[in-house]
C-alpha cells in the first residue's frame, strides 16, 4: 500500500512535485477594501472556508490625516474647521464636544440661547448622519430604494442647516463660546414643517424596509452581540443600545440643555444586526420630538455667543468632555499648557470602539452577512482614522 | 451639461457635414451603383412573383409599390429574416433596449428620482445610445493569467445562447424561427448552458471574487432549474404537447392556463427571476459582498455584451411565461381586416397576424415590468435561504399544481375532448 509520502518521493524522482494539502489550502484569503464597494475607506482581511468566515483582521488607517497633531499648531478657534473633517456628515457633533472641552479650559459660560441653538443644530445634524448611514445600509443589502429615499430626505435637514449656518455639509457652527450666528427669521416654522414631513416618511421607511420579510430574514439573528460582550468590548452608541444597555450620553451625563429635555433612551435587547439597524431609526424618531421641545423651550431673544478675547487661553489644565454623536460617545481630551495653542488634543471616537466588535462578530458568520454586520456597527472609517 | 471645443463655429460644423454627405454621394454613384449592376447582371437571382429579377425590374420596383410588395413578402418569409430580424434576434434586442430604458425610468419614479434626463432632450431617450458608445470606446482589460480563449468566448456565447432561446418563441401563428415538436424541452436545454458559461467565465478570469460569484451562479441556477421545469410540466400535462405553438393553440381553444395553474405560474415567475439573477436573487453579482460577482473582471464591450445577453434572456423568459400561462398571442382582432392603399389593390398586411403580434408584445412587456418590480422593493436574499426556497418550497408548490393539472385532465375537464375545450 502506498502512502501519500511515498507518492511525494516518487514524484520527486520523476521531476514533478506533489504538495500535500495543508489546513490552509481549504481557506481563501480575501482582502475586502479599500477598493471594494462594500467597505468604504477601510480594509479588512478575511479568510473564508466555503461560505463561512473563519478569520478577520480589520486594518484601519487608510485615510489617516493626523488631525490630532494638526491641533497642536493652531489656536483653539482655528482648530474648528479641520476638526469637523473626520465626519463631515456629523460636523456639528464632532465640534460640539471640542467646544465644551475648550470652554471648560478657558472658563467661559455659553449664553442660554446659544446652548439651545447648539442642541438644535446637533440634533439636525445627527439626523443627516443617520440618514446617510441608513442609505448605505440599504444599498449594502441590495435595496436600492432604501438608498435613494434617505439620501433624498437628507435634503430636508441639509436645507435647514444651510439656512442656519450658511453651509450645506461642513458648517463650522459650534465654536468655543457659543455658536457663530443667531437663527434666521422664520426658521422655527420651516423646521417644524420639515420635521413633520420627515416623520411621515419614517413610517414609509418602516413599511418598505424594516417590515420587509426578506430584510428581516437577512438580519434577524445575525451577528448577535450579547450584553456582557458588548460591555466588555467597550462599544458605544446604537451598537451598545441594541445589545440591551440603555446608555446615552445625553441622559447619563447631560451637557448644556439636555437635562431640561424629556426624552427616552431607545434600546433593544436582541443585539443582532436587525436591532443595530433599528435603534438608529428609533433614535431618528425620538430626535424629532427633541427638536420640537428645543424649539419650544428656546428663549425668545438673547446672546448666542460669549465674548472671547482673540486668542483665548486658560491656565495649564486638562479637560475631557463628551457628547452623544451619531455613532456613540464622542469625547475630546484637551491639554493646555497656558498658551493659546493646545498642548495635546485626543479625540475618542465611537467608530473606533465599535470596530473592535467586527472580528468578534464576523468570525463564524456567513460571507453574505458580512455587509449587514459590518455596516450595522455604525462605523465611519474616516472618523476612526482621524 | 455638454461641452464643445473652444474654437467651435457652427458654420464650419454644418459645412463639414455637407462635405461628408457630398463625398458619400460621390462614392455611391461612382462605386456603389456600378457594383449593384454588376451583381444584378451576373448573379443568378431568384424568381419573384413569377418574374425573373432583372436590373430593370429591380429599379422599377423601387418606384412601384405593386412590384415592391412581392419582394418584401418573399424576403420576410425567409429563414434568415426570421432568425435575424423579426421573431428572433433584432426583435429581442429591441425589447432589451426598451426594457433597459423603461427600467431606469420606472425605478427612478419609484425612488423619487428623475432618471436619465439629458441625453436626447426628451426624458433622456438616447441615454442607452450614449452608454453604448461609452462601452464601445472603453478599453477591454484582460486580467493577467486569464484563460484568454474562454475569456473572449464566454460573453459571445452568453449572447448567442440567450438569442437561441428567442428563436423558439412563437409570437404569432406561424411566426416562429424554429417550430419544433420538443420546443419547451429545447428551451430548458438551452437555458442549462448559462450556469456553465458563468462558471467558465469566472474560472477564466483568474480572480477570487469572480470565482465565488461563478460558484454562486452555479448553485442558484441548478437549485431553481428543477422547480422551473416542474412548473412548466403542469402546462404540458394540460396541453398534451411540448410544442410551444400547440400549447398556445390549446389555450386559445380552452382558456389561459394561469386560471387553472396559478401556483405554477407563481413558481415559474420566481424561478425565472432567479434564473435571470435579478434582485432579490442577484447573489452571483452581489455588489457589497463580492464586488460584482462573476462580472468583476468584465470591462468595456464584454460587460456590454453580457448585459445585452441578460436583457435578451429577460425578454425570452417573459415571452415564455406569456406563451405558457397567458395564452400567447390570444386576443381579439383589433386591426381592420382590409387595408388597401389607394390604387394598387394589394393587401399589405394580415389583420390576424398583426393583432396577434400586438397582443403578444403587450403581454410580454407587462410581464417584463412585473419582473422589474421586485428590484425596487426588495433587498438581496442570502444563499442559504435561496437554496432552501429553491430545493424545498418551490418544488413542493410545483408538485401541488401538477396534481391539480392531472386531476383536471383525468376528470375530463381539460385535455382532449374535455369539458372546457371549445
Amino acid at each position: 500500500m502506498t502512502t501519500i509520502e511515498d507518492k511525494i518521493e516518487e514524484s520527486k524522482k520523476l521531476g514533478m512535485q506533489i504538495v500535500k494539502e495543508s489546513e490552509d489550502d481549504r481557506l481563501m484569503t480575501l482582502s475586502v477594501g479599500p477598493q471594494h464597494p462594500g467597505s468604504g475607506h477601510f480594509r479588512f482581511v478575511i479568510k473564508v472556508d466555503g461560505d463561512y468566515i473563519v478569520y478577520c483582521d480589520p486594518d484601519p488607517g487608510y485615510v489617516h490625516r493626523g488631525d490630532e497633531k494638526m491641533c497642536e499648531y493652531r489656536n483653539v478657534i482655528q482648530n474648528i474647521p479641520h476638526l469637523e473633517r473626520p465626519v463631515i456628515h456629523d460636523s456639528n457633533n464632532i465640534t460640539y464636544s471640542y467646544s465644551l472641552a475648550v470652554e471648560e479650559l478657558v472658563g467661559i459660560e455659553v449664553p442660554r440661547r446659544g446652548q439651545f441653538i447648539r442642541a438644535i443644530a446637533s440634533e439636525l445634524n445627527r439626523q443627516v448622519y443617520t440618514l446617510y448611514w441608513l442609505a448605505i445600509y440599504g444599498i449594502f443589502l441590495g435595496h436600492s430604494t432604501m438608498f435613494m429615499w434617505p439620501a433624498g430626505d437628507r435634503e430636508l435637514f441639509i436645507d435647514l442647516l444651510e439656512a442656519l449656518t450658511g453651509a450645506r455639509v461642513t458648517h463650522a457652527f459650534n465654536i468655543p463660546g457659543g455658536v457663530r450666528n443667531d437663527i434666521p427669521e422664520g426658521f422655527k416654522d420651516r423646521c417644524l414643517r420639515n420635521v413633520g414631513y420627515f416623520e411621515k416618511r419614517l413610517k414609509e421607511y418602516e413599511d418598505i424596509f424594516y417590515n420587509n420579510p426578506l430584510f428581516r430574514q437577512r438580519t434577524e439573528g445575525v451577528g448577535i452581540l450579547q450584553k456582557e460582550d458588548a460591555i466588555k468590548l467597550g462599544v458605544t452608541g446604537s451598537v451598545l443600545r441594541a445589545s440591551g444597555v440603555p446608555y446615552d450620553i445625553r441622559k447619563v451625563e447631560p451637557y448644556d440643555v439636555y437635562n431640561e429635555i424629556d426624552f427616552n433612551v431607545q434600546y433593544m435587547r436582541t443585539g443582532d444586526s436587525f436591532a443595530r439597524s433599528y435603534v438608529p431609526f428609533l433614535d431618528m424618531k425620538e430626535s424629532c420630538h427633541i427638536i420640537r421641545q428645543l424649539l419650544d423651550k428656546m428663549p425668545k431673544s438673547g446672546e448666542v455667543r460669549a465674548k472671547l478675547q482673540p486668542n483665548p487661553k486658560g491656565p495649564p489644565n486638562e479637560a475631557y468632555r463628551r457628547v452623544e454623536s451619531g455613532r456613540g460617545a464622542l469625547g475630546y481630551y484637551v491639554v493646555s499648557d497656558g498658551t493659546p495653542k493646545p498642548y495635546r488634543v485626543k479625540i475618542s471616537v465611537g467608530s473606533f470602539r465599535n470596530i473592535l466588535a467586527l472580528p468578534f462578530l464576523l468570525v463564524g458568520s456567513r460571507m453574505a452577512d458580512m455587509p449587514s454586520i459590518y455596516w450595522s456597527l455604525n462605523y465611519w472609517p474616516v472618523e476612526a482614522d482621524r | 451639461m455638454s461641452t464643445y471645443p473652444e474654437k467651435f463655429r457652427f458654420g464650419e460644423f454644418v459645412g463639414s457635414i455637407v462635405w461628408l454627405v457630398f463625398i458619400i454621394l460621390i462614392l455611391v454613384t461612382l462605386i456603389g451603383l456600378p457594383l449593384i449592376f454588376v451583381v444584378l447582371f451576373y448573379a443568378p437571382l431568384p424568381p419573384v412573383g413569377d418574374q425573373v429579377l432583372t436590373p430593370y425590374l429591380f429599379l422599377s420596383m423601387t418606384v412601384d409599390p405593386t412590384r415592391t410588395l412581392p419582394i418584401i413578402k418573399y424576403f420576410i418569409h425567409t429563414d434568415l429574416f426570421r432568425i435575424a430580424a423579426f421573431p428572433g434576434f433584432s426583435y429581442a434586442a429591441l425589447f432589451a433596449a426598451v426594457t433597459i430604458f423603461v427600467e431606469r425610468k420606472f425605478l427612478a419614479k419609484m425612488q423619487l428620482r428623475v432618471g436619465p434626463l439629458y441625453a436626447g432632450k426628451i426624458e433622456g431617450i438616447f441615454q442607452l445610445l450614449a452608454d453604448g458608445l461609452k462601452l464601445v470606446s472603453k478599453e477591454i482589460i484582460v486580467p493577467s493569467g486569464a484563460d484568454k480563449p474562454i475569456f473572449w468566448a464566454a460573453p459571445i456565447a452568453f449572447v448567442a445562447t440567450a438569442a437561441a432561446v428567442t428563436t423558439l418563441i412563437p409570437v404569432a401563428p406561424g411566426w416562429v424561427a424554429a417550430n419544433i415538436n420538443v420546443g419547451l424541452l429545447a428551451v430548458f436545454a438551452i437555458l442549462g448552458f448559462f450556469p456553465l458559461i458563468a462558471l467558465l467565465f469566472s474560472w477564466a478570469s483568474n480572480s477570487k471574487y469572480p470565482f465565488i460569484g461563478g460558484l454562486r451562479a452555479l448553485h442558484q441556477m441548478i437549485a431553481f432549474e428543477i422547480p422551473f421545469i416542474l412548473s412548466a410540466l403542469s402546462v404540458v400535462i394540460l396541453a398534451g404537447s411540448l410544442n410551444l405553438t400547440e400549447i398556445v393553440n390549446s389555450q386559445i381553444s380552452s382558456n389561459w392556463y394561469i386560471l387553472f395553474l396559478p401556483i405554477s405560474a407563481f413558481v415559474f415567475y420566481i424561478s425565472s427571476l432567479a434564473e435571470l439573477e435579478r434582485i432579490p436573487f442577484d447573489l452571483p453579482e452581489a455588489e457589497s459582498e463580492i464586488v460584482a460577482g462573476w462580472l468583476t473582471e468584465t470591462s468595456g464591450m464584454i460587460y456590454g455584451l453580457i448585459q445585452l445577453g441578460s436583457y435578451i434572456k429577460t425578454y425570452a423568459l417573459a415571452a415564455l411565461f406569456v406563451v405558457l400561462f397567458l395564452g400567447g398571442w390570444a386576443g381579439p382582432v383589433i386591426f381592420p381586416a382590409e387595408l388597401t392603399p389607394g390604387y394598387t389593390g394589394v393587401r399589405i398586411y394580415n389583420a390576424i397576424t398583426a393583432s396577434a403580434i400586438f397582443w403578444f408584445t403587450i403581454k410580454t412587456f407587462g410581464m417584463i415590468m412585473l419582473m422589474l418590480l421586485p428590484r425596487g422593493i426588495n433587498p438581496r436574499i442570502r444563499i442559504d435561504i435561496l437554496l432552501h426556497t429553491g430545493w424545498y418550497k418551490l418544488i413542493v408548490l410545483a408538485f401541488i399544481n401538477m396534481f391539480v393539472a392531472l386531476a383536471l385532465v383525468y376528470g375530463g375537464i381539460l385535455g382532449p375532448g374535455g369539458l372546457l375545450v371549445r
